[in-house]
């Protein structure tokens, strides 16, 4: 079983082919989702090591059992307020693929708590309004609907490999 | 199912051999050149030998001279393998005691149909 | 081609690369005219595997321009043309054909033929025009097309001998039968009495009719192999007459296309300009062979690995206090298997350090004639091992440090005569083990480094000032100072002015340091010094606020405390230390990683003073804790490259520590305006 229908199971799903799997997370009140099958691992917080010259919200790397591991926080990427780490914050561990779809990276995201799974059908999804606010629309798969709740589905490909990452492989001088 | 003896310099072409008789059932030993072959086939029988013409430390003719001598033998036939420009070598192979020829660039199925015509 | 035959392409082409190699070492050594039968014979065998594999293996365009080097060779051989000069060199340049035809298939990419052409067409034409129809691939065509329909007789009377060849009679009407209708009429005429027979002689003959629709070929290939030994007849059972013109060589229509091809070749030479530049792209194979014993030592101590392992987790399942003494000895066991399976592991990547050196006897060879030069290259500790990395890395630096000593160590035939030397330059590569290290020395016998040329250069450079006091070392290493160069032209040789700068920094990017010893007229030595692997580092353990970075051992020339008197300021911005001669800029380690440090007073502070890309400097920070060997992490696997980090490692604790590059963080020093870029600019400076 992979790590993301272990999850999946954890959280008391069946592990479902039909559709697609979201794992949702809180950030700020509101209720976000990532494919469950990029999930790679869920942590709790840990001290992060940081690194110079990089923008705020990255906070740093972690040791992820020997791999060196960068930390996104998502709240600092999503321009909202910061606030204190507790017991409850988690760290949600990504497969991250580049624009060719060969290449793939292993990053963390930190997040105010882990929410539940859901299926969804791709063609449940509706595609975002602008909201003029907190989430570049270019992130936003679509927004599901979900016992009269709404989950902004993420493109983490495209949330994670922004230019200000600046995911450039191989060009070192 | 034959006992067929291999001999040729090159690793590739001995496991392209190898490879292709061995799926058609035969078993198959390898040596790298004519005293290794010859070194073998002092300690066993074999039903076929197929060997290279140019190797080095002893040649395929050479070895063809030496197992020709040999009483298990005598009659067993051995196939040259041998490229076009190595045709005018056909003679000396002959009295050497070569049975016949193969010859390179050869694909599989002609390996497997020649060897069929002498083995069965 | 089908999957079967793919995999033994992959082994074909690495032979066939080691096979060049020892065709490129062979011709090297040949002397034109003198033909060694043996050097000739190996030469020979290595064309003639790779033409016959690339044949079989679908490798066309190999195999027909490998045939033409084969047929010269064969010539050779028999000695029916001579071992030129003009041919060695034409081999060579073939070796190095076949080597990018091979590449191209590997990696698929579109290549110019145009060059290959040209050297195919230099072949054809050593081969003379009547040569050409031989060795075109051209068989035997049998124009006769007679196919009878209703059958052949055919008389067959082996030769008495005929069965020492292990040839079948048996065999041979087996195969006669499946093609049709076979009926056997047996001979006796020949039998000789009985005391007279031998045993394995065939003193019989056959007549058989064949009746169907058969090709008179397939009949041929019945007894082709014994058609010297035999006296065969095949007639058609009908008397139809047969088209008889056969031929035994190439029909007129297909020797005139040879001689068109070849016309065409030589057109396309003519129009066609050599290619400068050096084609040859270095496949760096992904792929290591390892030997067995190698690998059974790895067996072997995981196996102790595990046994620790379990021992441990049984003392862990119930533990009691008494029991520390065996859980340490535990531990300590695990720590020498751990270290033993790490060094055996480390030494998997290691390869002899001849993989590098063995382009170099050709270089020589080819550099040393264009320059008009005598020189004879000779090698030792060719075995030294290094890991496979730095090796592949140090490649290019070393082909600079060799192209250097031939083209401004080794003088002229005359120069060296008119110096009471031999008149043949002899160039020295040797490696050997050192501690951690592998010692790497291109030694020449030539002029030597001209101490005054290097001086006066630097001079004009502004790197130093007239009048400065400098020893002979010092002197050198102006050698690899950035915008250093000698060469008045720039040699076109020596690499196009990528200076001895850019080898040092490579050579450092390693983990490495290089140096020259020189005495004038008797030669050089640059020595480089690499350490055993990449993917380990010495480093020392520092703290700067909250958190561990690590100082490559390496790049280290001392720690000091910081004297207050010693600290320059310069318009409140970029502070310098003055330690002895050299003024060094202070670098606050806090403020580069934009953390919190403990202390910012300079006064009394730890100054670790460092070296990279050619300067100093001195760097600030709270704490010097231990040192350790660490294993470098990557960044840039899930980040990426950072600037003035070259990797990170993880601590015994679990925490990251980041590995500072020190040259890295010079060069972030340089682009930073408030602080200076030189040395001699400081110094300018701090006078006024």
């Amino acid at each position: 079983m992979s790590a993301a229908q272990d999850i999946a199971m954890e959280l008391g799903h069946d592990v479902d082919s039909d559709g697609d799997q979201f794992l949702t997370f809180m950030l700020a009140g509101e209720e976000y989702g990532v494919d469950i099958l990029r999930v790679q691992e869920i942590k709790g917080w840990d001290s992060v090591t940081p690194i110079p010259n990089t923008p705020d919200y990255i906070r740093g790397v972690i040791n992820l059992r020997g791999t060196i591991v960068p930390i996104i926080d998502l709240r600092r990427r999503f321009a909202l307020d910061a606030i204190e780490y507790g017991p409850m914050t988690v760290v949600i561990v990504l497969k991250v693929f580049d624009s060719s779809g060969d290449n793939s990276r292993v990053m963390g995201v930190v997040v105010d708590a882990v929410s539940d799974v859901y299926n969804v059908q791709e063609d449940a999804l509706k595609p975002a309004p602008d909201f003029g606010g907190d989430v570049d629309v270019a992130f936003v798969q679509g927004l599901a609907s979900v016992n009269e709740s709404m989950v902004i589905m993420l493109d983490i490909d495209r949330l994670l490999n922004s230019d200000e990452l600046a995911l450039v492989s191989g060009l070192s001088e | 199912m034959a006992s067929i003896l291999a001999v040729d310099d090159s690793a590739s072409m001995r496991q392209m051999v190898s490879f292709t008789l061995k799926g058609a059932g035969h078993q198959v030993t390898e040596a790298e050149d004519g005293q290794a072959a010859l070194a073998l086939a002092k300690a066993q029988k074999f039903d076929l030998v197929l060997s290279d013409v140019n190797m080095p430390r002893m040649d395929g003719i050479s070895l063809a001279k030496e197992l020709r001598s040999l009483p298990n033998f005598k009659f067993t036939p051995i196939l040259m393998l041998t490229t076009e420009a190595g045709m005018n070598k056909k003679e000396e192979g002959k009295a050497a005691g070569a049975t016949g020829w193969i010859v390179k660039p050869f694909n599989p199925e002609q390996l497997l149909a020649t060897i069929k015509k002498v083995v069965g | 081609m089908s999957i079967d035959m793919e995999q033994f392409k992959a082994t074909f082409v690495e032979e066939s690369r080691e096979g060049l190699d020892i065709m490129e070492s062979a011709l090297l050594e040949m002397q034109p005219g003198e033909a060694d039968a043996d050097t000739i014979d190996t030469i020979f065998r290595a064309a003639h595997s790779i033409k016959g594999g690339s044949a079989t293996f679908g490798l066309e365009n190999i195999a027909n321009f490998t045939h033409v080097v084969e047929t010269l060779l064969d010539q050779i051989r028999n000695g029916e043309r001579e071992a030129t000069d003009e041919a060695i060199a034409l081999f060579l340049k073939s070796v190095d054909c076949i080597r990018e035809m091979l590449a191209a298939d590997r990696s698929s990419e579109d290549f110019d033929q145009t060059h290959i052409d040209h050297v195919k067409a230099e072949l054809d034409n050593m081969l003379s025009p009547e040569d050409i129809a031989e060795a075109t691939e051209q068989l035997t065509v049998s124009n006769e097309t007679l196919n009878s329909a209703s059958g052949w007789k055919i008389v067959f009377k082996p030769y008495p001998n005929m069965l020492r060849t292990g040839n079948d009679v048996v065999r041979m009407f087996r195969e006669l039968d499946e093609m049709g209708e076979m009926t056997v009429e047996v001979n006796t005429d020949g039998l000789p009495p009985l005391s007279e027979m031998e045993a394995e002689a065939v003193y019989l003959s056959w007549q058989v009719i064949l009746k169907g629709d058969v090709d008179r070929e397939l009949i041929d290939d019945v007894f082709v192999w014994v058609e010297d030994d035999c006296e065969l007849s095949i007639t058609p059972l009908d008397q139809a007459t047969a088209d008889e013109s056969t031929n035994d060589t190439l029909a007129p229509g297909q020797l005139a296309g040879a001689v068109q091809a070849v016309a065409e070749a030589e057109d396309r030479r003519a129009s066609v300009d050599r290619r400068a530049g050096d084609r040859r792209k270095t496949a760096e194979t992904s792929s290591i062979r390892v030997s067995i014993d190698k690998v059974d030592d790895l067996i072997n101590m995981v196996g102790e690995l595990v046994i620790t392992q379990s021992m441990l987790s049984q003392l862990g399942d119930d533990f009691q206090m008494e029991r520390v003494e065996r859980l340490k000895d535990g531990l300590s066991e695990l720590e020498r298997n751990t270290r033993e399976l790490q060094e055996s592991v480390m030494r998997i990547r290691m390869l002899p350090i001849s993989f590098a050196f063995n382009r170099f006897p050709r270089m020589v060879h080819d550099l040393s004639a264009k320059l008009g030069k005598k020189i004879e290259l000779t090698m030792s500790g060719e075995q030294t091992d290094l890991d496979k990395t730095v090796m592949e890395k140090i490649g290019d630096p070393l082909v600079h440090l060799v192209r250097n000593s031939i083209d401004h160590g080794i003088e002229t035939p005359e120069q060296r005569i008119a110096a009471g030397k031999d008149e043949v330059g002899n160039v020295h590569l040797n490696a050997y083990h050192q501690g951690g290290n592998i010692i790497i020395e291109i030694s020449d016998d030539g002029a030597g480094l001209n101490r005054d040329k290097i001086y006066a250069k630097a001079v004009e450079r502004g790197l130093i000032g007239e009048n400065d006091e400098l020893n002979d070392e010092r002197v050198y290493e102006l050698l690899f100072e950035a915008g250093f160069s000698t060469a008045d032209v720039v040699s076109d040789v020596s690499g196009r002015g990528v200076g001895m700068d850019v080898v040092k920094r490579n050579i450092m990017a390693l983990g490495g340091s290089v140096d020259v010893t020189s005495e004038t007229g008797k030669g050089s030595t640059f020595r480089i010094r690499l350490p055993l692997t990449l993917a380990i580092l010495d480093g020392q353990l520092i703290q700067v606020g909250e958190h561990v970075y690590i100082i490559p051992l390496v790049s280290i020339v001392e720690s000091l405390q910081i004297n207050k008197k010693q600290v320059n300021a310069i318009a409140g911005k970029a502070e310098l230390y003055k330690l002895r001669e050299d003024y060094l800029p202070i670098v606050r380690l806090y403020k580069t990683f934009d953390i919190a440090a403990d202390n910012t007073e300079l006064d009394g502070g730890l100054l670790v003073v460092v070296e990279g890309d050619g300067k100093k400097v001195g760097l600030l920070v709270d704490d010097l804790l231990g040192q350790q060997q660490v294993v470098i992490k990557s960044l840039e696997t899930n980040y990426k490259k950072v600037d003035g980090l070259s990797g990170a490692t993880i601590l015994g604790d679990g925490t990251v520590a980041l590995i500072v590059d020190v040259a890295g963080i010079i060069r972030l020093l340089k682009s930073d305006p408030t602080g200076p870029s030189n040395l001699s600019e400081e110094k300018q400076i701090v006078a006024a």
